[in-house]
């Protein structure tokens, strides 16, 4: 097809001011992969002249923020597997069973979950925690997460698990199958995707989350990584940027790897019935 | 192979009575098709003997023993979904052995038998396929599979041809109708399709509004429907039914209505009982039976041509009666049919069936 002059111009025009658009939103991501690898970053960009490893290392030296990283983990596996079981078993409660106001149950509990993670409720949380003789612990950051996520997981969940034709469970129970049998030889199965969506959020909603494990944890060693990149502030308030920069990149590598493997391993798909 | 009793079977959905005290019985090795509308209680009544629903109230029995409340895994009976129901992250071979892995066999075991049965359905070299990756009509014999893998008491099947095409339908149709046969097994078939009913059936229980309306062979639903829903849903197209004046004459029947004149009718104690009560009848007559009218016939209908379609070895030639109230005739006849503006249809009087004004049928001499 030939383009007449001025559509053709238009075009560069449009594919230019793309390109500007572009590179305004990928220089903090250019920035992000330089700086750690520059000796001397500063908050400009600029190419590493050497590139080294040495921050790395300085990194790697802070025991207090490798713990943190450990840390992270912990609590984010916790509350992944937290949610993730308890989402998946009500959901499919939820959506399967014929629980009267079984949907307002839902909504008021979506409703009231923004409360709970939130920092308008941080006051009785804290009170609870302190009550219950958890302050201080992983466990009190894994629970308070796990009591704001699972509303949502359960509300996605739920919807999913209701697109899923009931007549699979029912195939298999009538072909002799137990309700757990068939749920586990089945439905999971073709839930899973959904599961995988659950568990991707809310990991990643733990691992960036600052508040919470910022009031409920009190000593150095039990702090997560979100707080404890304080630690590469100097006592003025300002940021050592080149280490900064180092433990920055690699408290975001453990999403990355989890988005990848997530999409490699399953796919962020969904078999859905057969089209009949 | 067992047996299938309905007593008093009642299910409600809150207000809703979707099968309202029904009672039957399917004998062993009767192929029984629930045929009516939809929401007339057939796929109700299915799910029921299957356990996936628990009736309100009434019983259930198969082979004689009660499992009104029997878990469906207990039942020891095999279902064929209108969807089909494949497990969509299982190849054929695990989809088609299901039932003998939670029975319990061994995998080497479950597959061979798996793969025998698939074998016979044309679906043998697909086994390491996932569901969506094979045929509409492919998907339909793997859910067949499933089923016969192992051997029921009862075999369900709740419409399970209805998302075939025409073609692939009349083959499944003929399949079904052999393997009951070779096997003689017990099946309960919900349709609201009454050919595939006239086809396989051994019983038919035509259903509306949570009742059964007429269970009977399907000959004999054919030629003598209990009400008028039963004439005007069996038979393509379906009966033709007229509203009629009938009068006494010479001590034979007459009927009139506009364009319709019909005279002796034998006169019996039923349709005198039948006319006291309204003087007006339903007269029935199947398209098939009906003709175009000869110089003198005595039975007649006679309207405006409302349309002529040629159907290769037949044409369906339909009259207009006015206020959409229109008869068709199936004439049997690959020439093309030469018709004027005015048609008049006639037919015999053995081939007249008369319902009363609440459409029940009225026997005819000697039923």
């Amino acid at each position: 097809m030939k383009l007449t002059i001025p559509a053709f111009v238009g075009r560069i025009a449009f594919s230019a001011l793309a390109a500007l658009i572009g590179a305004i939103f990928a220089l903090p991501l250019l920035w992000f992969l330089f700086a750690p690898f520059n000796a001397r970053a500063e908050l400009g960009l600029a190419l590493p002249d050497p590139w080294t490893l040495n921050n790395f290392v300085t990194v790697f030296g802070n025991s207090y923020a490798v713990q943190a990283l450990w840390n992270s983990f912990i609590q984010a596996v916790g509350g992944v597997i937290l949610v993730g079981a308890a989402a998946t078993l009500a959901a499919y409660a939820l959506s399967r069973s014929s629980i009267p106001g079984k949907g307002a149950v839902t909504y008021i509990l979506l409703l009231f979950s923004s409360v709970v993670s939130g920092s308008a409720a941080m006051v009785p949380i804290f009170l609870i925690v302190s009550a219950a003789g958890l302050m201080d612990t992983h466990l009190a950051v894994i629970l308070t997460f796990a009591g704001g996520l699972l509303p949502t997981a359960m509300f996605i969940l739920r919807d999913f698990i209701d697109s899923i034709p009931k007549s699979y469970e029912e195939s298999a129970m009538v072909a002799g199958a137990s309700p757990v049998q068939a749920f586990f030889d089945v439905a999971l199965p073709v839930i899973r995707p959904g599961i995988v969506v659950i568990v991707v959020w809310s990991f990643v909603n733990i691992w960036g989350s600052f508040l919470i494990p910022f009031i409920l944890l009190r000593s150095d060693s039990n702090m997560p990584a979100s707080v404890a990149i304080y630690s590469f502030y100097s006592e003025a308030g300002t940021p050592i940027v080149t280490l900064l920069a180092a433990y920055s990149l690699i408290y975001s590598l453990p999403v990355i790897a989890l988005y990848l493997f997530v999409s490699w391993k399953f796919g962020f798909r969904f078999f859905g019935g057969i089209k009949a | 192979m067992a047996s299938v009793e309905f007593k008093n079977v009642t299910k409600s959905f809150g207000e809703f009575r979707a099968v309202s005290d029904v009672s039957f019985d399917i004998g062993d090795g009767e192929f029984v098709c629930l045929l009516g509308p939809s929401g007339c209680g057939k796929t109700t009544s299915l799910r029921m003997m299957a356990g996936l629903e628990t009736p309100t109230a009434g019983q259930i029995f198969i082979g004689g023993d009660e499992v009104t409340h029997l878990h469906p895994k207990d039942r020891n009976i095999a279902m064929v979904f209108q969807d089909y129901a494949l497990y969509p992250h299982m190849n054929l071979a695990d989809n088609i052995a299901y039932p003998l892995k939670v029975r319990g066999e061994p995998v080497a075991q479950r597959h061979g038998r798996a793969k025998e049965v698939a074998d016979v359905l044309k679906i043998g070299h697909l086994m390491d396929r996932l569901p969506s990756q094979i045929s509409g009509g492919q998907q339909q014999r793997t859910s067949l599979a499933r089923a016969l893998v192992y051997p029921a008491k009862v075999y369900l099947f709740d419409e399970p041809l209805s998302n075939l095409d025409a073609k692939l339908r009349l083959e499944a149709r003929g399949f079904l109708n052999h393997l009951q046969r070779d096997m003689g097994m017990t099946a309960v078939y919900v349709t609201h399709d009454q050919a595939e009913a006239m086809a396989l059936a051994t019983r038919i229980a035509v259903m509306d509004q949570g009742h059964i309306v007429q269970f009977a062979s399907p000959i004999e639903i054919y030629r003598r429907p209990s009400t008028t829903f039963v004439a005007n849903f069996v038979g393509n197209p379906p009966m033709n039914l007229v509203e009629v004046e009938g009068a006494q004459i010479d001590g034979k029947l007459a009927l009139k209505a506009e364009g319709l004149t019909i005279d002796g009718l034998a006169m019996t104690d039923a349709i005198g009982k039948a006319l006291a009560t309204s003087g007006k009848l339903t007269l029935g007559v199947r398209p098939e039976h009906l003709g175009i009218a000869e110089v003198g016939a005595i039975n007649t209908i006679t309207a405006p041509l409302f349309a002529n379609e040629n159907m290769g070895p037949e044409s369906l030639v339909t009259v207009d009666r006015g206020d959409s109230a229109r008869v068709t005739a199936r004439i049997f006849t690959d020439d093309h049919l030469d018709l004027s503006k005015v048609v008049t249809l006639s037919f015999s009087h053995e081939h007249v069936h008369l319902f009363d004004s609440a459409g029940m049928r009225i026997p005819a001499l000697g039923e």
